[in-house]
């Protein structure tokens, strides 16, 4: 069924396509959502000035804050997006997103230039780059076909252990992943005079392909595939009845996921500098977990939200507290926005819009806004 | 476009926290650099080190109270950070001590592996110089070196020199390495099997095995008949471990001992002593009952200022000391000049001969220490606590451990060799 | 599954064991009996941990990832004990006591009222998990804590046949999980609260229509399972000595033993401990480097081809 034929049964409009074209990032838009009689969306100032604000920050922002807080945000954001499209629109809650955005990282290390040079080729970095992006997402073709017929926590398991046994392995192997040392010095390119580890365009490359994942996602989210991913979420016996085939769906959602995570990875690998097993222990695959969750799983912006507060956390929380309890201060906050929140921080935005359009005069549209939000 | 009051809030919400992020990027980016001078403390405070650090940071600490805070006339600011054994957490703790709170000099890390990574990433940060904390891999400054990186404290490689000829000595003719499977443990073992292989000792079988792996059963069980002694360098949890199961699989070879293995947070564990440990040689760079007067001296300061430390200051204490006290010394004799890209600092610290309280220390051309190293045994005293006693004291140890530069390797899984 | 591919799955997996034991045992004998007696003690260990795992998730399907914090606890707490009484007993019980105390406190207060969401529950306990190991170590310090065993259980047995000597409390470990073991099966299938579980586990709704206070049997439940990871948490601190670290190891070690044996099965507990610890000992002991990688993969291939486990059943 195409997107338009579920729009008809769901007698729900459109929104126009200029409005569509202009859906920047950012803001608490629900996907899908049901149209407005008017061409009128308050959100959409919310977009360009949180736009305008990702284009300028570098300029009023320091190097620092630049390089470790928003680039690190962005690519870590890039990663958990892949979780929250997997998880939150597949019902496949994958702990191995960070395996796979380490596998990309370990191929651009291992095929381009690196510090021991044993182990790298010396390809130019372009290739390695697509040859890392390629191998990650057949690698996350691959778990997905291991772990297409668990469901539930069952997948969460089976992906922990793919995770932990990739990390024993690059532990261990020398030949190919230099083992407990890693990978150092796996740097961008300098191209057209610039060196794109600077902190202003590494900034700007994450941000270019931060959007592009979140774009493509919304996009993806709408349509037929997205659309019938999710309805394999909510019934997939009911889906198959239909004839969808829900195997291939999984899998190909699994690989959707793994090539994000895979631009992700590079991103992320480019920003420390080195790729080395501690990059994709068990405490970094949970960390994506608690990224795309602290943010909420309800809209891809989740993902960006999470990662930054995570980011933030991680740098200042040692600063706010006793040098040695910062991880306290990351479980604690963890803790109480799970407790205390059905689904992270956009849960706590849709509650709080909720207690406040109750004040005003429910027309039929805006009431039934409020139960899709109050969900 | 109506304007609901949710619309005003949510846009007014959002503006406030552009605001405050914008501000806050604002406000630490117009931090000017204040008189005091800023350092950066990293040691491992977590993972299977984190006994270690929390003495190696008493260690720094001290070199810091010994000058009442203050050098060349300007206050001294600790930064402290903390990582866990792994490069990737050591160099983002070190990006963001450099980077963010702006420390002028960076002294850290502990673990071997990590020294390798902020060694690298020191290269990227030319205006901020980087002192060693306690990391004792050969690579870190044989390896491509950084003009930036400097390390008062002798590697692991020159810790275990003398162990070899102490072990043949002994009559341990046959050597079986149980030895953690990281760089410094590499540098350790090569340290000893360079001089033991060449004196004619054997090392049949090696076993390399995991950082915090704890289950030794099966290391135990290869063991073969016929070795003398166990050459075992573990450090912190896996030590303890090991040595505990050894005993109680009914194991009775002597044991020579890596550094870290009978250091003072390893023979302070807390549990029940074990008798087997007396008697255990190892090469290290500190001996608690060295008797000069300036590690006496160096000791009871240690005991003054930290009551809730160890008997003795364990290697990570004295490593770390020695460290920043360099830095400081250095300081002290630029008169706290740390202009023109730190250059007359750095040029202080490579020409200084450093008095420490186990004998002087120059550096070399790669910036590495050539120091002094222990033989030690370990016995009890007799309130019951272990300590090393110093078998043989060695000065003047060099990273090529007194061989040519060309026929030194630097030490890996199958370097050296001699079964 | 027909009698063919049964046969089928028993020869593809059981010939090459049964081939590379001859092979072990002509090459090394003393190494192999050893190692499988190594082997045959770890999954002691991991079953008495992992079986109170598995009896949480079977009745309430909370995957309780903090499972690996309480065992830090009680292993903690009866080091302290031990050290206060001088008795070893006491630290077992004290341990296990401790640990049912916090657990049922968590039960009570936090996952009482998150029915049925267990993505939900699963994060509120990695949530919990981290808090509680940094308490921990706040209170306690990063020192390592080697617990000794009682006087009777202390040092080697000599003198045995091929093997020389073995580490008597190591040995000990098997009667103790075999105890622990016959002593949950008893408890599950012998007495009222047994019944009310196993009902439980089978149809919740149902046993709350009988009559049944389905929260008490929940929190005595939670409380076991708890206890249970205390008490080996007790155990493990004069094997593995006690470190911060520890618990996300065990943690892991417990999630593969249930996913391999099947989540909510005691006995699947067991044959997944067998299978875990006996790899991971063997790999070890003859293919160190990639020894945890092997077990890991072991995990993945059950999982593939038996998703719920090997006696695991439905959610």
């Amino acid at each position: 069924m195409s997107a338009a034929n579920w729009r008809g049964a769901m007698n729900v409009q459109p929104r126009a396509q200029g409005a569509n074209a202009a859906a920047a990032p950012a803001g608490a838009v629900r996907a899908p959502r049901p149209a407005r009689p008017r061409f009128e969306n308050p959100l959409r100032l919310l977009h360009l000035v949180v736009l305008a604000f990702l284009i300028g920050y570098p300029w009023f922002a320091t190097p620092f804050f630049t390089y470790q807080i928003g680039a690190q945000s962005l690519a870590l954001g890039l990663i958990a997006l892949s979780l929250t499209f997997l998880g939150g629109y597949g019902g496949m809650i994958s702990l191995a997103q960070m395996t796979v955005a380490g596998i990309a990282g370990y191929m651009v290390a291992i095929f381009g230039t690196a510090a021991t040079d044993g182990v790298s080729l010396g390809w130019p970095w372009w290739l390695a780059v697509l040859i890392g992006i390629a191998l990650a997402t057949g690698a996350a073709a691959f778990i997905g076909w291991l772990s297409v017929r668990t469901e539930g926590i069952y997948t969460i398991m089976i992906t922990l252990a793919i995770g932990v046994a990739f990390y024993y392995l690059v532990l261990q192997n020398y030949a190919v992943f230099n083992g407990f040392q890693g990978e150092q010095k796996v740097f961008p390119p300098t191209l057209a005079g610039i060196y794109w580890r600077d902190p202003m365009p590494f900034y700007y490359l994450a941000l270019f392909w931060a959007l592009a994942g979140y774009l493509f996602v919304v996009y993806l989210l709408r349509s037929p595939f997205g659309i019938a991913l999710q309805g394999i979420r909510d019934n997939p016996r009911r889906m198959h009845a239909l004839g969808f085939n829900v195997t291939a769906h999984r899998v190909t959602a699994y690989a959707v996921a793994g090539a994000i995570a895979a631009v992700g990875g590079v991103l992320f690998t480019w920003y420390n500098g080195l790729v080395t097993p501690g990059s994709v222990g068990t405490s970094w695959l949970i960390n994506i977990l608690i990224i795309a969750v602290l943010g909420g799983m309800r809209h891809p912006v989740g993902a960006f939200l999470g990662a930054i507060v995570f980011v933030l956390l991680q740098n200042f929380a040692i600063d706010v507290i006793d040098r040695e309890r910062f991880n306290l201060v990351i479980g604690a906050v963890f803790l109480v926005i799970v407790l205390f929140s059905q689904d992270g921080l956009l849960g706590w935005w849709s509650a709080l819009s909720v207690r406040l359009s109750t004040q005003r005069g429910e027309t039929r549209w805006s009431s039934a806004r409020r139960r899709l939000y109050a969900r | 476009m109506e304007l609901s009051k949710k619309t005003v809030v949510r846009t007014l919400a959002a503006v406030l926290v552009v605001a405050a992020i914008s501000a806050g990027a604002f406000a630490v980016g117009a931090f000017a650099q204040a008189p005091p001078v800023k350092i950066g403390l990293l040691a491992t405070l977590e993972g299977p080190f984190a006994a270690g650090g929390q003495d190696g940071i008493r260690g720094a600490e001290l070199a810091v109270r010994q000058r009442n805070g203050v050098v060349a006339g300007r206050k001294i600011e600790l930064v402290k950070a903390s990582s866990d054994a792994k490069p990737d957490v050591a160099v983002n703790a070190t990006r963001k001590l450099v980077e963010q709170d702006k420390v002028d000099i960076m002294v850290g890390p502990l673990s071997g592996s990590e020294g390798i990574a902020v060694k690298e990433y020191s290269k990227t940060q030319p205006n901020t110089t980087f002192i060693n904390g306690s990391s004792g891999a050969q690579a870190t400054t044989l390896v491509s070196p950084s003009p930036n990186f400097f390390r008062f404290n002798t590697d692991g490689g020159q810790w275990m020199v003398g162990v070899g000829k102490a072990a043949l000595d002994k009559g341990y003719k046959k050597v079986m390495v149980i030895a953690e499977d990281y760089a410094f443990p590499y540098s350790q073992v090569q340290g000893f099997m360079t001089e033991y292989c060449k004196l004619g000792g054997k090392v049949p079988v090696k076993a390399w095995v995991p950082l915090g792996g704890k289950d030794y059963a099966s290391v135990i069980a290869r063991v073969p008949k016929d070795v003398d002694a166990l050459a075992v360098v573990l450090g912190g949890a896996d030590a303890v471990n090991f040595l505990n199961q050894y005993e109680q699989a009914g194991g009775d070879k002597p044991i020579i001992g890596g550094s870290i293995t009978v250091s003072q947070d390893i023979l302070n564990y807390k549990g029940k002593r074990r008798d087997s440990l007396v008697g255990t040689i190892a090469g290290s760079p500190i001996a608690d009952a060295y008797d000069a007067p300036e590690f006496k001296a160096f000791v009871a300061d240690y005991k003054k200022n930290f009551p809730d430390g160890y008997p003795s200051p364990s290697l990570f204490a004295l490593v770390y000391y020695i460290n920043m006290k360099a830095t400081l010394d250095g300081l002290d004799s630029v008169k706290g000049d740390l202009s023109g890209g730190q250059k007359k600092y750095r040029d202080a610290l490579s020409k200084m001969t450093l008095k420490t309280p186990v004998g002087d220390v120059k550096l070399d051309a790669n910036r590495q220490a050539i120091g002094t190293t222990f033989i030690t045994e370990v016995v009890k005293d007799a309130q019951g606590n272990l300590y090393n006693k110093v078998l043989r004291k060695i000065d003047n140890v060099n990273q090529t451990l007194g061989l040519p530069p060309a026929e030194f390797k630097v030490g890996s899984r199958d370097e050296p060799n001699c079964p | 599954m027909t009698r063919f591919w049964k046969w089928f799955w028993v020869l593809l997996i059981g010939i090459p064991i049964v081939a590379l034991s001859a092979w072990g045992l002509q090459d090394n004998a003393r190494l192999f009996v050893v190692t499988f007696l190594n082997g045959l003690t770890l999954a002691s260990l991991y079953f008495i941990v992992a079986s109170g795992f598995t009896l949480v998730f079977g009745l309430m399907r909370n995957v309780n990832l903090a499972h690996g914090s309480l065992y830090l606890l009680g292993g903690y707490l009866g080091f302290f004990a031990a050290q206060f009484t001088g008795s070893w007993l006491l630290a077992l019980a004290a341990g296990f006591a401790v640990a049912a105390v916090v657990g049922l406190a968590m039960q009570v207060s936090i996952f009482r009222f998150m029915p049925g969401q267990d993505l939900r529950q699963t994060l509120v306990t990695i949530a919990l998990s981290i808090v509680i190991a940094d308490c921990l170590m706040w209170a306690i310090g990063a020192q390592v804590h080697q617990m000794s065993p009682p006087p009777w259980l202390d040092g080697p047995i000599r003198n045995l046949p091929l093997i020389r000597a073995y580490s008597t409390y190591r040995l000990s470990l098997l009667p103790i999980g075999i105890v622990i073991g016959v002593a949950l099966w008893l408890l599950l299938n012998r007495t009222r609260v047994g019944m009310m579980i196993r009902a439980g586990v089978d149809d919740r709704a149902m046993l709350a229509a009988a009559g049944v206070n389905v929260n008490l049997v929940f929190a005595t439940t939670f409380a076991i399972g708890a206890g249970l990871a205390g008490l080996g948490g007790v155990i493990g601190a004069v094997e593995l000595s006690m470190v911060p670290g520890e618990d996300t190891r065990l943690l892991l070690a417990s999630l593969v033993v249930v996913i391999v044996g099947g989540m909510g099965s005691v006995i699947g507990a067991a044959i997944g401990a067998a299978i875990f610890g006996l790899a991971e000992t063997y790999g070890l002991a003859y293919a160190p480097t990639y020894s945890v990688v092997f077990t890991f993969v072991i995990l993945v291939l059950v999982l593939a081809f038996r998703p719920r486990g090997i006696l695991g059943r439905p959610a």
